[in-house]
């Protein structure tokens, strides 16, 4: 059986979803991921779906789960490389993937993920 | 009804008092308009008539869609295009057809003694059927012109502005529906992939309406957006428009702003920039955005 593999970039992991997804690798990959936070305290996961050309709600439910998982161990998950026809999709479906975070590609992501405190300032900077 | 004896007497008939009928044709059309010559009228008489004739020698005047009528199909389609795309009105294009009618008339009325009524007759539904096929070939012609000019003014009312490195803005223009939101949203993704934008303006000034269904389509497009990796704001909001949103109860959760400008400001600071004032003597004053923060021009 095919596994997804999970690289390790600093304190990020990096997940590169290429293959169409089923139950049994989805929970394998769910498995494996929470498993790898813990190993190396990530603090961050960035999923990467550029190859995705299509998304359904299963996907779209596999990605909030994975999201849900890591912020109980205080990892933020980045979607990246969306594809503009898979957004629109996923929009018409009602999935708008709350609580996940995105960014248009990998390096984007990564510095999300290094830069998110920065933000969150800059942000109360603002509104303040 | 005529026999096919007499079909074929009405084709010879077409083609041996070819000036006569056409002479005829032309007196009955009495055109007076100057958008067309009354020589190119004649030529496109005379060249339906030959073809017409030459349609009927076949023994068919009752069906047009055959094959042998293709020439006077080309013909019309050819003659009533180019009257939808001057201007003419369907009843003038028609009218061009259906005068060929009263010469047809006269002429089997003079010479053709023993079957006139016959002959009229199939004359008749042949010619209403070449009308019929006018006045559609006139209304597609319209239909065409209406839907190209459909599709220039939604390219024209969704252009994607890059205000910086990295800030676009999409400045809405006129109503928005269902078919207009997709064209937008596809349009405003495209700019991100190409830009790589982290920020994105939606303009709402020139938005006439926001009611609940336009709201939905704005939300649809910050949603699509941010799943690119994009954050949105909105601008341009009206009071008037501010106070109907209210009034429906539509959440807009999102981040909005009145101007444009606003709006622009926001991103900046959001993108780690500002806009400072220059002083006569060449030196930048502090920055006036909120947090001090450092020039760092694109």
């Amino acid at each position: 059986m095919d596994t997804i593999p999970i690289l390790k970039i600093g304190r990020a992991l990096l997940v590169t979803i290429q293959v169409d997804m089923h139950d049994e690798l989805a929970a394998r990959l769910q498995d494996d991921l929470t498993n790898r936070i813990v190993e190396c305290q990530a603090r961050g996961v960035l999923i990467d779906i550029s190859a995705l050309e299509i998304v359904d709600s299963f996907i779209g439910r596999m990605l909030a789960n994975i999201a849900s998982v890591s912020r109980l161990l205080d990892a933020d998950t980045v979607v990246v490389g969306m594809r503009p026809e898979v957004a629109i999709t996923l929009v018409e479906l009602g999935l708008g993937l709350p609580g996940v975070k995105t960014a248009l590609n990998a390096e984007r992501g990564l510095a999300l993920i290094g830069g998110v405190s920065r933000h969150r300032d800059m942000d109360d900077a603002v509104d303040g | 009804m005529a026999t096919g004896e007499s079909r074929t007497d009405l084709a010879r008939m077409m083609s041996e008092n070819e000036n006569t009928i056409l002479r005829a044709w032309v007196v009955a059309f009495g055109s007076a308009d100057t958008r067309i010559s009354a020589q190119e009228i004649e030529s496109q008489a005379r060249q339906l008539l030959q073809a017409l004739a030459r349609a009927a020698a076949s023994g068919n005047l009752s069906d047009i869609r055959r094959p042998e009528y293709g020439d006077v199909r080309d013909l019309l389609s050819a003659f009533s295009r180019s009257r939808a795309i001057q201007g003419f009105s369907p009843t003038e294009t028609a009218t061009f057809v259906l005068s060929l009618k009263q010469a047809l008339f006269d002429h089997v009325r003079k010479h053709r003694t023993e079957d006139a009524a016959a002959d009229t007759w199939t004359l008749s539904l042949l010619i209403d059927q070449l009308g019929l096929f006018t006045v559609e070939t006139f209304q597609r012609t319209r239909e065409e012109l209406i839907a190209r000019q459909r599709e220039e003014i939604e390219e024209l009312s969704t252009p994607v502005v890059k205000l910086w490195e990295g800030i676009v803005a999409l400045p809405l223009i006129g109503a928005l529906d269902s078919g207009r939101t997709q064209v937008v949203m596809q349009n405003l993704l495209e700019a991100i992939v190409q830009t790589g934008a982290e920020i994105a303006i939606l303009d709402i000034t020139g938005v006439p309406t926001v009611d609940t269904l336009v709201a939905q389509h704005l939300l649809k497009t910050v949603s699509a957006a941010r799943l690119m990796g994009a954050d949105c704001i909105i601008s341009g909001i009206r009071p008037q428009i501010a106070q109907t949103i209210v009034q429906l109860g539509v959440q807009l959760d999102v981040v909005s702003k009145a101007t444009l400008a606003d709006a622009f400001a926001l991103a900046l600071v959001r993108t780690n920039r500002a806009v400072v004032h220059i002083r006569p003597n060449g030196k930048a004053a502090t920055a006036p955005q909120p947090g001090g923060l450092p020039v760092a021009a694109g």
